[in-house]
C-alpha cells in the first residue's frame, strides 16, 4: 500500500497546479463513466464464477450521463477546456463510451484487461486513479454516486484517496469561483453547502441535471473521436494487485431469497379501487 | 463468538445516535465479545451506545464544519496501524458510513463488502449477506485477507434492541495530518420542511413511478398519502426525471422502507426499486402492465390504469372520513 501512495504522490504532479483567483480560464474535467449490460435485460450470474455476465453488449449507466452532462455545462461556463471520459471494462467495449463522447466529450481512457476480471471496488479505484492521470491535467473529476449494476458507492471516495484530493459525494450542484469549488451536497435532512479547492473529486447525484441528446452530428463526430485503449501493463498495475487475483474475497454461498408468497392480481373493471379499500380495513389502515 | 473485536461508526445528530447505528450494534454484540464505538459525535453519546452494548467510544475531534470521510478514516486507520485493530468494522450505507470506508479501505489496503443486509459465520470469520437482481438472489462473501474486514450495513437489516450495558468508556483517536484530503468544509446546513411522516419511520408508505405519466399526476400520490397519514415515496425513474426531490426515493439507490403497508402506483418494479420495498408487510400495487415484476411482491394487485383506479380510491376514502 505504501508504494501505492508513494506512487500516486509522485504522479500528482500531473494534475492541474491550482491556478490564481479568478484568472480560470477554461477547465479540463475527467468524468469516470462505467459501461454496464442493459438493465432492461434480466441480469444473469456466470455458473463458473458467481459474478455479473458481463459478455453482451454494454451501455453507458445512465447514472453516468449526469456527471457526463455537468462536466460539459462546467466546461461551457468556464469558456474552455474538456472533457475526457475514462472506463474500465472488458473486451475493449466503447459503445457506452461512443454515447458519452456523442454527447460532447471529447477524448476518452479505456482500461481493458482480461487480469481485472473479476475486480471488486477497491482493484477498481486503483485502475480509474492509474487512468486518470493518464488522462491528462484535470482540474475536476467527476463520477457517479454509484453504478447501476454493481452499486458499492465505494468507488468515488476510493479514488479520491489514491489521488490524495479532496473530495464531495453526493452533489446536487457545482459551481467554480476561481479555484474554489463550491457543492451542494445531498444530505438526509437537506442539504449541506460545501466547499473544496481545486482539483478534487465529486460524485453527483443521479437526476439533478438533464443529460443531453446526442445529436446526430455528435454522433458522427463521436466515430472519430480519440478513445485511448490501455491495458494494465500500461498503466504499470501488478495484474496479480487486481480482479480475482487481488480481491481478497470469496463468495461463500449462492442461495434463493426468501420469496413473498404471492397475492391476488386482479384487472380493474372499474371497481377495483373496492379491493383496496377492503384490504386497508381489513388492515385496520382506515 | 465469532470474533473478538467489532468497530461500529457510529453516527449522530444533535447528539441523537442514528437508529442505523443502533441495529448494527445489536448485532455486532451477538457476534463479537468485544464492541467498540468511533465518532465523530464527541463522548456524549457514551450512555446511549453503551446501553446498546458498545464498551467503548473512540472519538475524532476536531471534525467541526468537516466532511467526515477523510477524518474518521485518517483516525480508524491511524489507530489500526498503531496496532489497536478490530477484526471488523461495521458502517451503515449512509452518506458517511460510505465516504469513510472509501477511504479507509484505501488507507489500510483492504476491500470492503458493501450492501450487506445480514452477516453469518463462515468457518471463524463473517460473511456479508447481499441481495442481488432486486432481492432474488443472496449472495454471501467474506475476505480472504489478513486485513481488517469492513462491511457497509443496508439500513433496517436488524432491529434495535438494548442490552442495559452501562456508559461506555471514552478514549480521544488522534486524527493525523490530512493534507489536501481533508481539504472540503461545510460552509452552511439547509433543512428541507417535510410535512408528514417520514419515509423511514411511516407505517404506511404510498409511492408513485413513470406510469403516473406526468409530473403533476404525482399529486395523486400526495392526495392519497394524506388519507392514510403516510409517507409519500418515489421510483428513481420519476427521481432522475426531477418530479419529487432525491429524499423520496425508495430503493436501492435512495430509501430502504419496511413498513406494515406499501402502495405501489404507477411503479413497474425495476430491481433498483424491488430491493427497497420488498421487506414491507403488505404490498399493494395498481400498474396497466400485468407482466409487471411488482406484482409477484404484490398481496393485491390491480391491473389498471393508475388515472382511474387512484381517483376512485381517493374519492372512496374522503368519503369514509
Amino acid at each position: 500500500m505504501a508504494n501505492l501512495v508513494a506512487e500516486s504522490e509522485f504522479l500528482l504532479s500531473v494534475l492541474s497546479e491550482p491556478q490564481s483567483q479568478g484568472m480560470l480560464l477554461g477547465m479540463n474535467v475527467v468524468v469516470c463513466v462505467k459501461q454496464i449490460p442493459d438493465p432492461a435485460d434480466p441480469g444473469a450470474l456466470d455458473p463458473q464464477t458467481n459474478t455479473l455476465k458481463r459478455d453482451g453488449k454494454l451501455i453507458l449507466d445512465e447514472s453516468d450521463s449526469y456527471g457526463v452532462e455537468m462536466a460539459l455545462q462546467l466546461v461551457d461556463t468556464a469558456g474552455g477546456g474538456e472533457v475526457t471520459l475514462v472506463s474500465m471494462a472488458p473486451n475493449g467495449e466503447v459503445s457506452g463510451l461512443r454515447t458519452a463522447l456523442a454527447m460532447g466529450a471529447a477524448k476518452a481512457v479505456l482500461v481493458s484487461d482480461e487480469a481485472l476480471a473479476g475486480s471488486g471496488a477497491l482493484s477498481t479505484s486503483k485502475v480509474l486513479a492509474k487512468a486518470i492521470l493518464r488522462a491528462g491535467e484535470a482540474d475536476l473529476i467527476l463520477t457517479a454516486t454509484e453504478s447501476s449494476d454493481g452499486y458499492t458507492g465505494v468507488v468515488p471516495e476510493q479514488i479520491a484517496e489514491l489521488l490524495q484530493l479532496p473530495s464531495i459525494t453526493f452533489a446536487k450542484e457545482i459551481t467554480i469561483e476561481g479555484n474554489t469549488l463550491k457543492v451542494q451536497r445531498q444530505t438526509e435532512a437537506g442539504y449541506d453547502e460545501v466547499e473544496s479547492p481545486l482539483p478534487a473529486v465529486v460524485s453527483v447525484t443521479a437526476g439533478v441535471v438533464e443529460p443531453r441528446y446526442p445529436s446526430f452530428k455528435g454522433i458522427m463526430a463521436a466515430k472519430s473521436k480519440p478513445v485511448d485503449q490501455v491495458t494494465l501493463a500500461d498503466l504499470e498495475i501488478d495484474p496479480s494487485s487486481v480482479g480475482w487475483a487481488g480481491g481478497g474475497q470469496e463468495i461463500v454461498l449462492v442461495a434463493q431469497a426468501e420469496s413473498r408468497a404471492g397475492g391476488t392480481i386482479i384487472e380493474d373493471d372499474g371497481e377495483g379501487f373496492q379491493k383496496i379499500v377492503d384490504l386497508l380495513a381489513e388492515l385496520k389502515v382506515i | 463468538m465469532t470474533v473478538s473485536k467489532i468497530w461500529v461508526l457510529a453516527e449522530a445528530t444533535d447528539g441523537k445516535v442514528a437508529t442505523t447505528t443502533l441495529e448494527i450494534l445489536a448485532k455486532a454484540r451477538q457476534l463479537a465479545d468485544t464492541v467498540e464505538v468511533v465518532t465523530a459525535a464527541g463522548a456524549e453519546i457514551a450512555a446511549e451506545v453503551g446501553a446498546h452494548g458498545a464498551t467503548k467510544v473512540f472519538t475524532v475531534g476536531g471534525t467541526d464544519g468537516k466532511l467526515l470521510g477523510a477524518p474518521i478514516a485518517g483516525a480508524m486507520a491511524a489507530a489500526i496501524e498503531s496496532g489497536n485493530a478490530p477484526d471488523v468494522i461495521l458502517m451503515a450505507t449512509s452518506y458517511t458510513g460510505r465516504d469513510v470506508a472509501g477511504r479507509l479501505s484505501v488507507k489500510i489496503d483492504a476491500p470492503v463488502i458493501t450492501n450487506v443486509v445480514d452477516l453469518v459465520e463462515s468457518d471463524g470469520r463473517l460473511a456479508g449477506v447481499v441481495p442481488i437482481f432486486g432481492g432474488v438472489t443472496d449472495v454471501s462473501t467474506k475476505f480472504t485477507t489478513d486485513n481488517v474486514d469492513i462491511f457497509l450495513i443496508r439500513p433496517k437489516s436488524f432491529a434495535a434492541e438494548e442490552s442495559g450495558g452501562a456508559a461506555a468508556s471514552v478514549e480521544e483517536l488522534t486524527v493525523p495530518d490530512l493534507g489536501a484530503t481533508g481539504a472540503a468544509v461545510v460552509t452552511s446546513r439547509f433543512v428541507e420542511e417535510k410535512t408528514g411522516p417520514s419515509l423511514d419511520e411511516a407505517a404506511v408508505v404510498v409511492s408513485g413511478g413513470r406510469g403516473l405519466g406526468e409530473k403533476e399526476n404525482y399529486q395523486l400520490v400526495e392526495d392519497l398519502a394524506k388519507l392514510l397519514q403516510a409517507a409519500p415515496g418515489a421510483s428513481r425513474a420519476i427521481v432522475d426525471a426531477g418530479w419529487v426531490p432525491y429524499s423520496y426515493q425508495v430503493g436501492q439507490t435512495g430509501k430502504v422502507v419496511k413498513p406494515s403497508l406499501y402502495i405501489a402506483a404507477g411503479i413497474s418494479g425495476a430491481t433498483q426499486h424491488l430491493v427497497g420495498m420488498k421487506g414491507s408487510k403488505n404490498i399493494i400495487a395498481i400498474n396497466k402492465d400485468a407482466e409487471a415484476p411488482i406484482f409477484a411482491v404484490s398481496d393485491l394487485g390491480i391491473v389498471g390504469d393508475v388515472h382511474k383506479v387512484l381517483p376512485k380510491l381517493i374519492e372512496a376514502l374522503q368519503a369514509r372520513s
